[in-house]
């Protein structure tokens, strides 16, 4: 069989479906093997960066590993971006690159890139493959390694002339064997019940991992049974209803005041899937302050990296919280539940309706939150408006890039997400203009595929976070954060054949965006919105219940 | 505080790279390393000598395991290890001195490898602060060229890299 035929038969066996990319010389053989293969949907992306974004949002929304394929050189270069934003936010994926002739290797040969030495830091794994007779077996590690443990990215590096080599196509022989808890993790997770009976103040930080490791509903279970109150992280948005009575909402640099001070407030740190990022934490001397910590998590490495916790248990999100749950709910939070409902009631947001982003993010949220809706969102202030007040209730319905923060990621995420879900969930993306200039041309793919996605550009004619950020620590001394230069977005997305309303007001905001749901068709509302900062914003230094004043 | 680690790793393209890239991306300081292989040709093993305080060595051991080419990471015992490096040293010597030289490297147990009219090469081994204090003897006669390899690190006993390949599971990872 031919190399490149067998690279579609594996990808089959793997359960491949959708795959991403670009062609390009080096990986013509395996465009040609694809081509005459009407099982796969592949889908070409206007560039590599997005082929890899729209992969990785694939994976963030069906949990499988998201295929993408790009050719040696610049198709490689141009999805390290990509690839380092799935790699921080341990999205699965498999990423194949053509490569030059092997007898060509290492002479500076046309497009020829060490794609293996460049990716090796922003991957789980990656190869570069020595002989043809590799390439089953190494594709089928890749698909292994991308989704288990903390999953994350593998690329396989191929040389244009192993696609066309002769090769046998070995048997699938891997079989998978779930580890189950020893007696020590046992009595650990004994010592961690001890600890959460005995907390006055306990409190839950829910992060990504609860959504990668599918435990959403042991965790409402976990929280429901000892009353514990929770906070979400911001890849933790979705991992518990948003609209439950121990929600205190999204916690963080940006994040809501009622959130922030419960953390600020406990004796007793729960992180369950949450890595103790800084934009979580801020200064950890006093994040850490007469706290104790239980961290779980499915790597081992996350324990102590950041914050030393008194207890440290990682494996399967799922199984530890069942552990955590066999025992009798003695604990009494009613003291503490007072003080959190009196944050509550004090930090609740007053929604008045007003034209402004927040309001908007308000709308959004009421309108879509029964519905079945995935919000995409690039990154900037619009991200954090959104974080703020959009509430989801269902993991796999809120995606961002949190580690990495790539400005241009929500659209082609968007579209990989859209692909996935079909007609089960729509996407609403929500963008600001700088991070549309970035990854725009994407619209041409989304267009041309009748994706219902509904895109809203929250344009004030700016990088707000970039102009709030110059505000604030740099004596307001704007620089490079206004464009000066009008563009008309209306113009540049109706260009792509994409309807497009133009709003200037809530009421028009309001009719755009029922009539946009009302039609399945791509559609974009371009939010004239003006400039503006971001609050609640955790001063960084002195802790994240202090708050910079604007 | 000086730790030194051992780490069989399996014998793939870029192996070395990626063990020795942990340390620079997640800035940990190398102050040696050594490469070889072993007695299975499936793997080679690296020696690798750093400082740092005890967590980081914590830290740095879980994200070696991490890494899907590693097989073992061994950390050292200095009282259970013997710690072994090679050092070469050119030195300058004339007839008048030459004697004088030669006893301070009997001294020391280095071996004379090379002899020239004008140089002498010695070969020493052993802990770093005999090598040190004999360097500092040899100082006054003109030293040409000093070069070292990297440390190894071998267990006392019959205990081997091996009993630590069993790779840490998702469970039992407690940090108590």
């Amino acid at each position: 069989m031919e190399g490149s035929q067998a690279v579609i038969k594996c990808l089959k066996e793997q359960r491949v479906n959708t795959i991403f990319g670009y062609p390009g010389g080096m990986i013509l053989p395996l465009f040609d093997a694809l081509g005459k293969d009407s099982s796969i949907d592949f889908i070409l992306t206007t560039h590599e960066q997005s082929s890899a974004h729209a992969a990785d949002g694939y994976a963030r929304a069906s949990g499988k590993a998201g295929v993408c394929i790009a050719t040696s050189g610049p198709g490689a270069t141009n999805l390290v971006t990509g690839i380092a934003t799935a790699f921080m936010d341990s999205v699965p994926m498999v990423i194949i690159t053509g490569q030059v002739d092997s007898n060509l290797l290492g002479r500076d040969s046309f497009q020829e890139t060490d794609i293996f030495g460049i990716t090796m830091p922003i991957t789980k794994h990656n190869f570069k493959l020595q002989s043809a007779k590799e390439l089953i077996p190494l594709l089928r590690k890749a698909f292994a390694l991308a989704l288990s443990g903390r999953q994350g990215p593998v690329l396989i590096d191929i040389p244009k002339d192993f696609f066309y080599a002769d090769i046998a196509y070995p048997e699938n022989t891997t079989e998978n064997k779930a580890a189950k808890p020893d007696a020590d993790f046992i009595i650990c997770a004994a010592e961690a019940i001890d600890e959460i009976l005995k907390a006055e103040r306990p409190v839950i930080i829910a992060g990504g991992g609860v959504v990668l490791g599918r435990a959403h509903k042991e965790l409402i279970a976990f929280a429901e049974k000892y009353k514990l109150p929770v906070v979400s992280t911001l890849m933790g948005i979705g991992a518990f209803p948003n609209d439950h009575p121990l929600y205190m909402g999204f916690a963080g640099l940006h994040g809501r005041k009622s959130a922030n001070y419960t953390v600020a407030e406990a004796d007793l740190v729960i992180a369950v899937g949450s890595r103790f990022g800084d934009r979580q934490t801020g200064n950890i001397a006093h994040y850490i302050y007469e706290k104790h910590f239980i961290h779980i998590d499915i790597d081992p490495a996350e324990i102590d990296k950041n914050v030393h916790s008194s207890i440290g248990l990682s494996g399967d999100m799922k199984t530890i919280l069942n552990l955590l749950m066999q025992r009798e709910a003695v604990n009494n939070p009613d003291a503490w539940w007072k003080t959190l409902k009196k944050h509550k009631e004090k930090f609740a947001y007053e929604y008045t309706g007003k034209y402004d982003v927040p309001n908007i993010m308000h709308h959004i949220s009421q309108t879509i939150n029964k519905g079945d809706y995935a919000v995409v969102t690039d990154v900037g202030q619009h991200q954090m408006w959104a974080a703020q007040h959009i509430r989801r209730r269902t993991p796999r319905t809120w995606f961002t890039s949190g580690g990495l923060g790539t400005m241009g990621f929500g659209l082609p995420a968007a579209l990989g997400i859209q692909l996935y879900y079909k007609n089960k969930k729509r996407v609403i993306h929500i963008a600001g203009d700088g991070g549309i200039k970035m990854t725009g041309s994407e619209y041409y793919t989304i267009a041309a595929l009748r994706l219902p996605i509904i895109s809203i550009i929250i344009n004030n004619e700016s990088l707000g976070m970039i102009r709030q950020l110059q505000k604030v620590y740099y004596g307001a001394r704007y620089f490079s954060c206004n464009f000066e230069y009008k563009m008309n977005y209306v113009k540049y997305t109706e260009s792509f054949g994409i309807r497009t309303y133009d709003v200037h007001s809530m009421d028009e905001f309001v009719e755009a965006f029922s009539n946009a749901l009302a039609l399945n068709e791509p559609q974009a509302i371009i939010v004239n919105a003006g400039k503006a900062f971001v609050e609640p914003m955790a001063n960084t230094v002195s802790g994240i219940n202090t708050f910079v004043n604007f | 505080m000086k730790h030194a680690l051992s780490v069989l790793v399996n014998n793939q393209p870029g192996v070395l790279l990626r063990v020795v890239g942990m340390f620079s991306r997640r800035s940990f300081n190398i102050d040696s390393l050594s490469v070889g292989i072993t007695q299975s040709p499936e793997y080679s093993r690296i020696t690798i000598f750093f400082s740092g305080e005890t967590h980081i060595v914590d830290q740095l051991i879980k994200q070696l395991s991490k890494i899907p080419d590693v097989a073992a990471v061994q950390l050292h015992n200095p009282e259970d290890a013997v710690y072994r490096g090679m050092t070469l040293i050119k030195i300058k010597s004339s007839e008048s001195n030459r004697l004088d030289i030669l006893k301070i490297a009997e001294l020391f147990r280095a071996r004379v490898v090379d002899v020239q009219a004008t140089t002498l090469i010695f070969e020493i081994t052993g802990q770093d602060e005999k090598v040190v204090a004999f360097t500092r003897l040899l100082e006054p006669y003109g030293i040409l060229e000093i070069i070292r390899t990297g440390q190894i690190a071998l267990e006392r006993g019959e205990q081997t890299i091996t009993s630590y390949k069993e790779k840490p599971g998702f469970y039992g990872k407690n940090m108590l």
